[in-house]
């Protein structure tokens, strides 16, 4: 009896329901780059069978803010970053250019971070590889891990890739850090004792109050939201979920929070870089 | 921050004391096997208009996660859970009690938080400021908030 009341109440939400699920539309940005925002998921997810990326959970004001990078305030972040990119910091008097050449030259590594590094012994971030090149090559100081100058960067390497396959290595080395992110990923935190899964797996396409749940992925990131006016790395959007769990969170740039952003890009292989991407 | 936590508190002590009832600790509880809670966690009786506005704001906040048509006042309501509309059909009081005060009693695994719980959290953080949490736990919702939103539950009947 009460199961058929639910039922029936379950069925009369769905027929009310506005918005479920991701929507149809199609992302070309500039008229030019096709992203492939829907695939069929990696062979390592059990529970999903096709993967979105999250611009095709907002709203159609919010989309339109990326399909253009006149539109796109993420570009500024880009623009930054190629002026950092020219110029020479620290005691070795270099910039980045001068080892690397052109930012385009950079393109797919997005793509492929987090990944393993031998000379470290541990997986790494873009974030860590720029810090490592800023404190052993450039003799320059270390950028604050979620902070403005470096989230740029990686915005602008980000950029170079737009339109590549993610495809992060999670075998090999990488495993063990990759079982552990996994781990935290259906971890349930907090007083409200929620996991990534729950919102992200179990209910995306949804609302959570005036939300529409997404699968939390991170092909799009820095993701600029209109909310903050900022651009927003991985972590700093990790940080604001889990604390919003009622959770003491990892730090940005933690050992958990590179393992989990390794799960988290692992299962988005197969979505087009974005970033910068835009959202709410 | 500490006042916010602590004025509800107060206030309940008052009541209490007021009407002579004594409070079930959250650790006190005593759940039938299918998850029900029989006696009142206040002994004091729900304040309907109290239980509706729980139900929108602060630690209640269940909105977020289920459609009340009864409130449909308010904006944006979520869809993770079953819409509420004809809970007090469903379910008797005790029932219900026992879903807002751990509905993991009654629905194994279910998404939805432990509204009276004190213990066995990963990584407790104080509120939502992201810092680990010192000191005692106060539960989600008191034992007087628990009973005024099971009132306001208690009068959404579609039969
Ligand atoms: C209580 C629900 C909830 C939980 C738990 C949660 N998130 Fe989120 N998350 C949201 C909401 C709401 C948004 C904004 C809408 C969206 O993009 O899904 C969001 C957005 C995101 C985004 C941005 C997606 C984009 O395209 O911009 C990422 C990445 C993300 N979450 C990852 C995580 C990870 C990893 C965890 C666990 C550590 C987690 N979330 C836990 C609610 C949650
Ligand atoms: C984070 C999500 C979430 C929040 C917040 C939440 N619930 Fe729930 N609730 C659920 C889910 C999911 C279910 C379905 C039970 C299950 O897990 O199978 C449920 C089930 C219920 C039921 C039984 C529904 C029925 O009609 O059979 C009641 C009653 C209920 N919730 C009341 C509340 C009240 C009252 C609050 C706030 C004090 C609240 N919920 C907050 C997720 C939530």
């Amino acid at each position: 009896m009460k199961k058929l009341a639910t039922l029936a109440t379950s069925c009369a939400l769905v027929a009310s329901m506005v918005q479920a699920g991701p929507d149809e539309d199609q992302l070309i940005v500039n008229d030019e780059i096709s992203m492939v925002t829907e695939v069929a998921a990696p062979a390592h997810m059990d529970a999903v069978d096709t993967i979105y990326s999250g611009w095709r959970f907002r709203s159609d004001e919010t989309q339109a803010f990326q399909m253009d990078d006149f539109d796109n305030p993420g570009m500024i972040g880009v623009e930054n970053a190629m002026v950092d990119w020219e110029t020479a910091d620290g005691s070795e008097g270099k910039s980045c250019a001068d080892c690397h050449g052109a930012a385009e030259d950079m393109a797919g590594l997005r793509a492929v971070y987090p990944k393993w590094n031998d000379a470290m012994g541990k997986v790494t971030t873009l974030e860590n590889e720029i810090n490592n090149c800023r404190e052993t090559r450039m003799g320059a100081k270390a950028w604050k891990y979620d902070g403005g100058d470096i989230t740029d960067m990686v915005a602008l390497l980000s950029y170079v890739s737009r339109g590549m396959p993610m495809s992060v290595a999670i075998d090999g080395p990488a495993q063990p850090t990759w079982e552990l992110g996994k781990e935290l990923y259906y971890s349930r935190t907090g007083q409200l004792e929620l996991s990534c899964a729950n919102c992200h797996e179990d209910n995306y396409g949804n609302m959570i109050r005036a939300d529409h749940l997404s699968q939390g992925q991170i092909n799009g990131f820095p993701v600029y939201r209109l909310k903050n006016t900022k651009l927003n790395s991985v972590h700093a959007r990790f940080k604001g979920c889990v604390r919003d769990t009622r959770a003491e969170t990892y730090k940005p740039g933690s050992p958990e929070f590179v393992a989990l952003e390794l799960y988290v890009a692992s299962r988005g292989n197969g979505l087009s870089v974005e970033g910068p991407s835009v959202r709410n | 921050m500490r006042k916010l936590i602590f004025a509800p508190v107060a206030a309940l002590c008052l009541s209490a004391v007021a009407t002579g009832a004594t409070e079930i600790a959250p650790l006190d509880v005593s759940f039938d096997e299918y998850g029900a809670v029989a006696q009142s966690l206040s002994g004091a009786p729900g304040d309907v208009d109290n239980g509706a506005k729980l139900m929108n704001k602060g630690a209640g906040n269940c909105i977020a996660c289920h459609v009340v048509t009864e409130l449909s006042h308010l904006p944006f309501h979520g869809e993770i859970g079953p819409s509420l509309d004809g809970a007090a059909d469903r379910w008797s009081e005790a029932e219900l009690r026992g879903i807002v005060a751990n509905a993991k009693k009654t629905f194994p695994d279910s998404m939805m938080p432990s509204f009276y719980k004190v213990e066995g959290f990963v990584r407790l953080g104080n509120a939502f400021t992201g810092k680990a949490h010192q000191g005692d736990v106060a539960p989600l919702l008191t034992a007087q908030q628990i009973e005024d939103v099971v009132a306001f539950l208690m009068t959404l009947k579609e039969e």
